[in-house]
C-alpha cells in the first residue's frame, strides 16, 4: 500500500523507476486579472465541452461557477469593501504571528531584486474597495483523495507526480467526485442536450461531448508535459500569475513573492498548499491568496480521507466480528 | 423590488438555483445574499462564516437512490448469508432455505442497481481489472464477488431441491451437492464484511456527514444489516425455526440504537446536522421508531407468526430508512459549504489553540 498520509516524493511513492521532477503550478493571484485567458486556453486545447447554457450568475463576472467535469481552470471573481479588506489583512497578520513554518527573517525582498524595466507587480492597495481574482485548477495533492478511492485503477500517478484521469479505463463510478476534499474531479454529464429554440434556453449547436458519464479533471497538460511543452492556461496567462514549472522552484519563488508582499505591509498574502504536513501532504498546485481560502472558495483545512482508512477498516473488521459473534450467540444452542 | 414593464417578458427564474437556498440563505452570510444572483451581493459579508457565493466546496458524489438501495440490499444480503449459513450448520432447511435465497437476490438486486448507476455500464467489469486496498470500492468489488459466488451455488442447490430436481444439471448435480456447504459457509465468511465495508465507502469520502461518522458508521450498518436481514427471515420463515433471527433482530435493534446514540454525540455537531434536519432527519426519526417497535414485537410477540412478520417488515423497512436517510444526509451536506467550512475552521482553530501550528495548508510562507 502506497504511504496514505505525510510528506513524499509522489511519483516515486507509485513505484515510477524514472521519476521526473514534480511539476505543478503556482498561482499568484495578486497578479491576476481576471481575464479567463487560461479558461478559454484549457477548453481548446482539452476539447472540453461548454457547460451550462452561458447564463449569468450573478457573481460578479464569474459566470462559470465552480471547477467541474468540463471546467478545469475557473476563475474566481470576488468584491471586497474596507471591512473585509481589513479583516483579510488582520486574519493574514495573524497566520504571520503564529510562526507559520517558513517564515524566518524577512527575505531581501521589495523592488530590491527586481531587475528594472519589469513591470510594477505591487497590487494596487485600495481601502475603500478590492476585486479579488484567482484561477482555481486541481490542486495534484500529493496524497490525492481521487486517486486513492479510485476502484478501477483509471486514476494514476504520472511520472510528474501529477494525477491523472485515464478515460478509457474508468467506468463512471464517482467514488473519486466523493473523495475529493476540493471538489474538483466530477463526473461528465451530457451538458448539451439538442438546442432549443426558447429564449434563455440552450443556444446554438455544439459538438458531440466526449468521454460521456466518465471522470473528467485537469490533467496538469499530461499530453504537452511529456513532450516538454508548457500547460495550455500556464502558457497563455497574460500577467504570468499562473506560473508552471518544477515544484520545488516555484514553492521557493511562491515564498519569495509571499514574503515580497509582507515587506510592503500586505500581511493578507498567503500560501496555500505550499506545507507539506498538511492534510493532503501539500498540493502540486501552489496559491498566494489575499483573503482567507474559503472566501475563493477553497476548503480552510482539507484532509484526504483515505488517511484514516486504515483505522476505518479496522473498526470495520471490529463490526463486522461483532456481527458474527451475534449470529454465532443467536445460534447456540441449536445444534442439531 | 424593482419592477418594470418588461418583468414579464422575461425568462422565468431557473427553480433549480433558488430551490434549496431558503434555509440556507438565513445563515450563510455572504454567499447568501446574491448567491442566485436575484439581488446584489452585499459589500460587507456577515461575520464568522465566509463562502463563495454559497457555492459547495465538495462536490456530492453522483449517486443516485440506487446506491442508498444497494446499502440496504447489501445489509439484507450479508446478514442472511450469516442466517443462512447458521440454518445450514444447526439443521434448521426452511430458514437455510429461505435465507439463501433471500442472500441471492438481494445481492443481485444490488449488483444491478450498481451497474446502473455507473457512468459507463457497459464497462462494469473494470470493477475487478485490479485488487486496490486504498479504494473501498475496490476491495467492496471483490467481497461483492467471492459473496455473489458462495451465494449463488448455495441458492442454485436450493432452486433445485424446490423443483423437484429438474434443473438440467445432469452429472453436475452431484458436484452441486457436494460444494453447496462450503459455498454457503464461505458466502457466511464474506457476508460480514459485505455488509459493513459500504459504511467505510462512505466514511472514506471528503463528504462531510459522511467522514465526520466514520468511526461510527461499520456499527451502524453492522448492526443495520443485522435486524434487517433477521427480521427479513421473519417475515419468510414459520416460527418454528426463526428463534435464531429473532435474537439476533433485537441484538440487531440494541447495537442499532447504541451505536446511532454514539454517532450524533461524537460527530461534530455541524456534520452532524443533516442527519436532524429535512427529509434525511425525517427517515432517521422514521427508522429508531420502526426499529424499537419491530424490537419489541419481536421480543414480545414474535412466536406468533402474524405479530412476527408485523416486526419482521417494520424491521426491513428500519434498516431501508437508516440506509437512506445517511444516504441523503451526506448528499445534502456536500451541497451546503456550510457543512464542509465550518467544522474544518474549527478543527483547525482547535489545532492551533493545542499548539499545532505546522500542519496548516495555510502558511504565511
Amino acid at each position: 500500500m502506497p504511504q496514505l498520509a505525510g510528506p513524499t516524493d509522489p511519483a516515486a511513492d507509485a513505484r515510477w523507476t524514472d521519476v521526473k521532477p514534480r511539476k505543478g503550478f503556482f498561482t499568484d493571484t495578486s497578479i491576476c486579472i481576471g481575464c479567463k485567458a487560461c479558461q478559454v486556453a484549457c477548453k481548446e486545447w482539452n476539447h472540453n465541452p461548454r457547460v451550462g447554457d452561458l447564463e449569468l450568475l450573478g457573481s460578479s463576472y464569474d459566470n462559470t461557477g465552480s471547477l467541474g467535469a468540463s471546467t478545469w481552470r475557473h476563475v474566481a471573481f470576488i468584491e471586497q469593501g474596507r471591512e473585509r479588506i481589513e479583516q483579510a489583512r488582520e486574519s493574514g497578520r495573524a497566520l504571520v504571528d503564529l510562526g507559520m513554518p517558513g517564515v524566518g527573517a524577512p527575505k531581501p525582498a521589495g523592488p530590491g531584486p527586481a531587475p528594472t524595466g519589469l513591470p510594477d507587480t505591487a497590487p494596487p492597495d485600495t481601502p475603500e474597495f478590492r476585486w479579488l481574482m484567482s484561477s482555481d485548477v486541481c490542486k495534484h495533492c500529493t496524497h490525492a483523495g481521487c486517486l486513492d478511492v479510485c476502484p478501477t485503477g483509471a486514476l494514476f500517478r504520472t511520472e510528474f507526480g501529477t494525477v491523472v484521469v485515464q478515460a478509457d479505463v474508468c467506468n463512471g463510478c464517482g467514488t473519486c467526485v466523493a473523495g475529493c476534499p476540493f471538489g474538483v474531479i466530477e463526473r461528465r454529464r451530457d451538458g448539451t442536450a439538442a438546442p432549443k429554440g426558447k429564449r434563455g434556453e440552450r443556444k446554438g449547436e455544439q459538438p458531440d461531448v466526449p468521454n460521456l458519464g466518465v471522470a473528467q479533471k485537469c490533467t496538469l497538460c499530461y499530453d504537452r508535459i511529456v513532450d516538454d511543452q508548457t500547460p495550455a492556461c500556464a502558457k497563455t496567462c497574460p500577467t504570468t500569475s499562473i506560473k508552471y514549472g518544477d515544484h520545488v522552484d516555484l514553492v521557493a519563488l511562491a515564498r519569495e513573492r509571499v514574503a515580497e508582499l509582507h515587506d510592503q505591509g500586505r500581511t493578507e498574502a498567503r500560501l496555500y498548499g505550499a506545507n507539506e504536513l498538511d492534510g493532503v501532504g501539500g498540493t502540486g498546485s501552489v496559491f498566494l491568496l489575499l483573503d482567507e481560502p474559503e472566501v475563493y472558495g477553497l476548503p480552510p483545512d482539507p484532509r484526504v480521507p483515505t488517511a484514516d482508512l486504515p483505522q476505518m477498516y479496522k473498526l470495520a473488521g471490529l463490526a463486522a466480528g461483532g456481527m458474527i459473534a451475534a449470529a454465532v450467540l443467536s445460534f447456540l444452542g441449536r445444534r442439531s | 423590488m424593482t419592477t418594470s414593464e418588461y418583468d414579464s417578458l422575461r425568462p422565468p427564474e431557473p427553480a433549480g438555483r433558488g430551490r434549496g437556498n431558503g434555509r440556507r440563505r438565513r445563515r450563510t452570510g455572504p454567499g447568501a445574499g446574491g448567491a442566485d444572483g436575484s439581488r446584489e451581493m452585499p459589500m460587507v459579508p456577515e461575520a464568522e462564516f465566509t463562502s463563495y457565493y454559497g457555492r459547495p466546496v465538495v462536490k456530492p458524489a453522483p449517486w443516485g437512490p440506487e446506491i442508498a438501495g444497494y446499502l440496504f440490499l447489501g445489509g439484507v444480503a450479508g446478514g442472511s448469508g450469516l442466517l443462512a449459513a447458521g440454518g445450514q450448520l444447526t439443521g434448521q432447511d426452511t430458514l437455510r432455505r429461505n435465507c439463501r435465497l433471500a442472500a441471492i437476490s438481494a445481492v443481485g438486486l444490488g449488483a444491478v442497481a450498481l451497474v446502473h448507476d455507473l457512468g459507463r455500464p457497459e464497462r462494469f467489469l473494470n470493477m475487478l481489472r485490479t485488487f486496490k486496498l486504498t479504494s473501498p470500492m475496490s476491495v467492496g468489488s471483490w467481497i461483492l464477488s467471492a459473496f455473489s459466488a458462495g451465494a449463488g451455488v448455495a441458492a442454485a442447490a436450493e432452486v433445485d431441491r424446490m423443483t423437484g430436481e429438474r434443473l438440467p444439471l445432469g452429472p453436475l448435480r452431484r458436484v452441486l451437492r457436494t460444494v453447496e456447504g462450503p459455498a454457503g459457509l464461505e458466502a457466511a465468511a464474506f457476508a460480514p464484511l459485505l455488509a459493513v465495508y459500504t459504511a467505510v465507502l462512505l466514511g472514506d469520502t471528503s463528504t462531510p456527514t459522511w467522514n465526520h461518522a466514520h468511526e461510527e458508521l461499520p456499527f451502524v450498518f453492522a448492526s443495520s444489516a443485522s435486524l434487517a436481514s433477521a427480521g427479513l427471515a421473519m417475515v419468510t420463515t414459520p416460527v418454528a425455526e426463526t428463534a435464531p433471527a429473532r435474537k439476533l433482530a433485537v441484538l440487531g435493534v440494541i447495537g442499532d440504537l447504541l451505536a446511532t446514540r454514539v454517532m450524533h454525540r461524537r460527530m461534530d455537531p455541524v456534520a452532524a446536522e443533516p442527519l436532524h434536519t429535512g427529509r434525511p432527519g425525517q427517515m432517521l426519526r422514521l427508522s429508531e421508531a420502526l426499529a424499537v417497535a419491530g424490537g419489541i414485537g419481536t421480543l414480545l410477540g414474535g412466536r406468533r407468526r402474524s405479530i412476527a412478520v408485523a416486526s419482521g417488515l417494520a424491521l426491513v423497512a428500519a434498516s431501508a430508512l437508516t440506509r437512506f436517510g445517511i444516504f441523503e444526509a451526506g448528499i445534502a451536506s456536500a451541497k451546503d459549504p456550510r457543512y464542509t467550512i465550518e467544522p474544518q475552521k474549527r478543527r483547525l482553530a482547535a489545532r492551533r489553540a493545542a499548539g499545532v501550528t505546522d500542519d496548516s495548508i495555510t502558511t504565511a510562507g
